[in-house]
């Protein structure tokens, strides 16, 4: 960051632009970017999420719009933008319409907390993954917000489905991210990656010794997500859409971009926590063999991001596999699922992970 | 606790503008179930009265669209035991072998729909893959791919024809009802959502008219097919299971498209020996019934359908009345929602096999 920083500096000095300027925009570029991105990620996400979908169901996805269906999902934002937005009658008018506003937040957050490459992390501070917690758990504000200004049943019973849920399913990640910060001995992101880099390629990461911690973070994930088989907040064939039946438009559709942002964040903090991150599964950068050296100082930055995403979208490829196979789980097998055995295996995992740190001496750094 | 009232449906996307359940909620439990039926009434019974009885025979197949042909052989063979008039045998075969193509598709439908409740998405698609192969033959043989209309009184419009159609689709079936089994009966989400739910005890059973599937897999042995004439010359164990649940019906008709591909390919052996096709079509222009009352009953994918006429001699009946299994099954849900969560009233009303059109009629 302090790179891009000084270069940042450079350019407006050259132009003879104050530092002062400098220092003050600075903050303002990442925000623009992360958009930026992330609208094209989104994008991106749902057009893989369909094609997918369509494969696994035997269709062929979306395909009319631009060559091989790649801007339908321009096609279907552009629509919501034209369309009307209604606010019900007896809806709670000034919440129904700060919800929207208060699942969007936290999302633009956390994407800025994930340390994209060595040197590329918006905001990196000691406790990222701290924050990250934190940050990924407010979306349920906003959930219950629209659930309950809505004024309808069937948004408030998803609402309330859905704030259960993630209640359940935070404990245990907690749990399980203890474990991860204990192995790293940090709560830094960058620091987490690197402490996964004392072994060749992909035999250090926290994923091996911490193979069950993986499996309930990516349970928790998925259930925290709303998504199948833990999609009973938006359960289609019960309560029609959930929380955010009621919504229309550009409201609807900033539900569905954050929900998929968050689809992303999440899936790239897994793969920071247990899949090394930008690391190379390799053990070694190809970039250096690719490209002449010049270049080859800044496309390692770029190769980092890749495997990050390459990493990113693998887990996703599982998640949408998975809700291509699964019928939805009942509510009460759901709770149950977590507070009794999700919760105590991931305590156990803790104490497990601990006394690993310890025999290995806490070489495992 | 205050009791909150919910209008499931009629729009709602498991009940698709048909069937409207006034549900009372205690928290997610459900307390009382009020299902309001009619949104999709045609007048069946009463169109019946002004038409003539070959006027009639096409409206037939909309009573049920998924299993159009049993309401078709209901009604023919009505008209024609009313008339006396014999069967060829293989005209009789014929019948068979699409009845049993019609209720393999209908279960197909089914299953997909059912899945489709529980939140699973590819099944539907994988269901409808293998429906697609029944409707193209339907399509093939008599035009249509859903409302028939195939059978006429004293026989069918026209000879059968692409039996090798029908021998690969039941080369094909099993197979993919083994896949359907490996996605779904063992996954143990599925097991854990159907088993245990919507309990249907005999007694229940009995009271409330249930018939078909559902009564058989709460472990009575009853299926009309051992009575009816057509199925005289086939060898078929009716599917009865005791789990009285919602996997239990869904099993039962696993189970039961497997008995179907069994029947059919014994029907194909007849066909193959009994090469001559003659009928004794009636003039249908002045069709008219004796004075009486007829009544005659089949094994339709969701239960006992019967019709009962009562002729005065006219051109038309002077009462029609149909018997759909549907009907009964949404008047259960009464019964057997009552103290279940709302998670589950979805998985258990997808079990009952609940087809609109037949109950509205």
């Amino acid at each position: 960051m302090n790179y891009l920083y000084f270069l940042y500096i450079e350019f407006l000095a050259k132009h003879n632009i104050p530092q002062l300027f400098g220092d003050l925009t600075f903050y303002i570029i990442p925000c623009c970017i992360i958009f930026a991105a992330l609208l094209v990620v989104v994008l991106a996400l749902v057009l893989f999420e369909r094609k997918l979908l369509g494969w696994f169901t035997q269709r062929k996805g979306p395909n009319r719009v631009g060559f091989w269906g790649i801007l339908q999902t321009l096609a279907d934002a552009f629509k919501l933008l034209c369309k009307e937005n209604i606010t019900p009658r007896g809806a709670e008018r000034f919440l129904f319409n700060l919800a929207p506003v208060v699942i969007f937040v936290p999302v633009m957050i956390a994407l800025g907390l994930i340390p994209y490459s060595s040197e590329f992390t918006f905001m990196n501070f000691q406790t990222n993954l701290l924050i990250f917690i934190v940050i990924g758990a407010m979306p349920v504000l906003s959930i219950l917000l629209a659930g309950w200004a809505s004024n309808n049943k069937y948004s408030l019973f998803g609402a309330m489905r859905s704030v259960a849920q993630i209640l359940a399913y935070e404990l245990p990640m907690a749990f399980v991210i203890l474990s991860v910060a204990a192995l790293g001995s940090s709560l830094n992101l960058t620091q987490i990656i690197y402490a996964q880099s004392t072994r060749t390629g992909m035999f250090g990461w926290f994923g091996i010794p911490c193979i069950i911690g993986f499996v309930i973070m990516f349970i928790c994930v998925v259930a925290e997500l709303n998504r199948c088989p833990f999609d009973l907040p938006e359960a289609e064939s019960e309560l029609i859409c959930g929380y955010n039946t009621e919504y229309s438009g550009m409201r609807f559709a900033i539900f569905y971009l954050s929900e998929y942002s968050m689809l992303f964040a999440n899936s790239m903090l897994l793969a920071v926590l247990f899949l090394g991150g930008f690391l190379s599964p390799l053990g070694k950068y190809l970039s250096p063999i690719i490209f002449p050296p010049e270049i080859s100082g800044v496309m390692v930055y770029f190769e980092q991001a890749f495997w990050l995403f390459a990493k990113t979208f693998l887990i996703i490829f599982v998640i949408i596999w998975i809700r291509a196979t699964f019928p939805r789980m009942a509510q009460f097998d759901l709770l149950k699922f977590s507070w009794a055995i999700l919760l105590p295996v991931s305590i156990l995992n803790f104490f497990l992970m601990v006394i690993f740190k310890y025999l290995t001496g806490g070489g495992y750094v | 606790m205050s009791k909150l009232k919910l209008n499931l449906g009629p729009q709602h996307p498991s009940t698709h503008g048909v069937l409207r359940l006034i549900l009372e909620l205690e928290g997610e439990k459900i307390s009382s179930c009020e299902p309001d039926v009619g949104y999709l009434h045609r007048g069946m019974e009463k169109m019946a009265e002004k038409l003539s009885y070959i006027q009639y025979l096409p409206l037939v197949d909309r009573i049920d669209y998924l299993a159009g042909f049993f309401y078709s052989e209901l009604f023919c063979r009505t008209v024609e035991k009313a008339l006396g008039i014999e069967l060829s045998l293989r005209v009789k075969a014929v019948r068979v072998l699409l009845l049993e193509l019609n209720r393999i598709a209908s279960h197909l439908l089914w299953m997909g729909s059912f899945l489709m409740d529980l939140g699973a998405v590819s099944p539907f698609f994988y269901a409808f893959r293998e429906r697609e192969l029944i409707l193209k033959y339907f399509e093939k043989i008599s035009g249509q791919r859903m409302m028939n209309n195939y059978f006429v009184f004293g026989g069918l419009r026209r000879d059968i024809a692409f039996l090798e159609d029908v021998e690969n689709i039941i080369k094909i079936l099993p197979d993919k009802i083994r896949d359907y089994e490996n996605l779904i009966t063992e996954n143990p989400i599925f097991i854990q959502r159907t088993k245990g739910k919507g309990i249907l005890d005999k007694e229940t059973a009995f009271n409330f008219g249930i018939t078909g599937v559902n009564l058989r897999a709460s472990g009575i042995n009853l299926d009309f097919r051992k009575k009816d004439y057509l199925y005289e010359e086939i060898e078929f164990n009716p599917v009865v299971l005791d789990g009285c649940d919602a996997a239990a019906r869904y099993k039962g008709r696993i189970l039961e498209m497997k008995e179907s591909i069994k029947i059919i390919s014994q029907v194909l052996e007849i066909l193959r020996l009994e090469k001559e096709f003659k009928q004794q079509l009636i003039n249908p222009l002045n069709l008219t019934l004796p004075e009486g009352e007829y009544i005659q009953e089949i094994e339709a994918p969701r239960g006992l359908a019967s019709i009962y006429i009562k002729s005065t001699g006219e051109k038309s009946p002077y009462r029609l009345k149909w018997r759909t299994g549907s009907y009964y099954s949404v008047n259960l849900l009464r019964n057997i929602l009552k103290g279940a969560y709302l998670n589950d009233a979805i998985a258990i009303s997808g079990s009952l096999d609940i087809i609109l059109p037949e109950v509205d009629k």
